[in-house]
């Protein structure tokens, strides 16, 4: 039995906050719990926190890409906040770029970062008071 | 080997005229020195390793490896190191254990007796196993300068410098390998985390030149920061760096490359939503 990652809402966003560092099969359950998660709650942006994970190997890296890829195919933006350096050099030494998935130094400018892109993409919402 | 004889006749000779001798040893070795160490710091050095090779050899022994010889050995590594970080050459260092026998040349022609020649002959050997050591102590003490130096360089030369709120940079001065590469990713990479910084700027007016290696490594570090959600753009690229790079055919990609570090705060800034302008031309709009 792999234990489940929490997937936790906050308005349209839903936040997946990763604590331990994941096997092949909790990765897979992610995969599922969020895609039906996202459909059932309409979110349009999923904040995934890695800050907590040491070892990213290929099959994690991939995972994101493949999460980030299946959000979009359900109209919601990725975004994977708080990468440690040594995981990203890891990843960079993997080859791996993680094409198309957003990233953000902190859950901070990861939210801020989907509210832009929404802002963007939704011509109907109010224009914001800046000028 | 430690014939009791023979040692006491060494005995007898070196502390028969103990203040002569370590006066005579004081005197050459400052010769050799010429007075870039103080007379009287030689004079005590001297007289402490002269008294404490004397303890050594009432005890009986005469072989430099001895525990009898650990106090001389004590003093001999104080010695070369003193002398290694005072930019002595080896040999300098050796002359100090070698002078005594020097000094001692006269006190044996006073002396024509067959005995004392033989016991000249042991300390001689002892005195050269002591050469040796203090050089090889010499050698690692300069190994430990060398190698700490290293680092402090690798420390001093990589420093991450915040430029604007959300900005920071790294001036690489001094020529690129892999492991300052190493360093150098890391500390800015955390340096983004730990200031919240969503830009960084690598300013390279002070690589002397960059190849593929290098440009692999610039580009490692850059697709690193992507990965953790910040942006980089290169800066400090001169003529002559921005032909190699053409004509070696690296490909910088979507990487920004600016050829001043001012450019690159500029498009740094405005990247992240702040606008720069003469306050003039504000009041004019």
């Amino acid at each position: 039995m792999s234990e489940r990652v929490p997937i936790l809402q906050i308005g349209d966003i839903l936040l997946v906050s990763i604590q331990t560092d994941l096997d092949d099969q909790s990765v897979l359950n992610l995969q599922d719990d969020l895609a039906a998660r996202v459909v059932e709650s309409a979110a349009h942006g999923v904040v995934i926190d890695i800050s907590a994970v040491e070892i990213v190997d290929s099959f994690v890296g991939r995972m994101l890409a493949t999460i980030a890829a299946i959000s979009r195919m359900l109209d919601a933006e990725t975004v994977v906040v708080g990468m440690r350096p040594a995981v990203a050099i890891t990843l960079v030494e993997l080859g791996l770029s993680l094409g198309g998935v957003s990233t953000a130094l902190n859950l901070d400018l990861g939210l801020r970062l989907l509210e832009r892109a929404r802002g963007g993409r939704d011509g109907l919402t109010a224009e914001p008071t800046a000028s | 080997m430690a014939d009791p004889d023979n040692s006491r006749q060494l005995i007898d000779l070196l502390s028969a005229d103990a203040e002569d001798l370590s006066a005579e040893w004081v005197r050459i070795v400052s010769t050799t020195l010429r007075g870039r160490v103080s007379t009287a710091e030689i004079d005590q050095e001297l007289r402490e390793l002269y008294s404490a090779l004397l303890a050594a050899l009432r005890t009986g022994s005469l072989a430099a490896k001895d525990d009898a010889f650990a106090e001389v050995r004590a003093l001999l590594t104080e010695l070369s190191r003193t002398r290694a970080r005072q930019g002595f050459t080896p040999s300098e260092t050796a002359i100090s254990v070698f002078a005594l026998k020097q000094a001692l040349e006269p006190a044996l022609a006073k002396d024509p007796d067959g005995g004392s020649l033989r016991s000249y002959l042991q300390l001689s050997s002892l005195l050269d196993d002591l050469g040796l050591f203090t050089v090889e102590t010499y050698a690692r003490a300069r190994e430990e300068l060398i190698s700490s130096q290293s680092e402090q360089l690798l420390e001093l030369s990589t420093p991450v410098v915040k430029l604007w709120d959300g900005v920071i940079c790294v001036p690489l001065v001094g020529t690129l390998d892999s492991a300052r590469t190493m360093v150098v990713m890391e500390k800015m990479l955390q340096a983004l985390i730990d200031t919240g910084s969503e830009q960084a700027i690598i300013d390279i007016t002070g690589v002397p030149a960059v190849d593929t290696q290098v440009a692999q490594h610039l580009l490692k570090t850059v697709v690193a920061a992507r990965l953790m959600g910040a942006e980089c753009t290169i800066s400090g690229i001169r003529p002559q760096i921005a032909q190699t790079i053409v004509a070696l055919g690296i490909d910088f990609g979507d990487i920004a490359t600016k050829a001043s570090l001012a450019d690159a705060l500029r498009h740094a800034l405005r990247r992240s939503g702040i606008e720069i302008g003469r306050r003039g031309d504000r009041v004019a709009k």
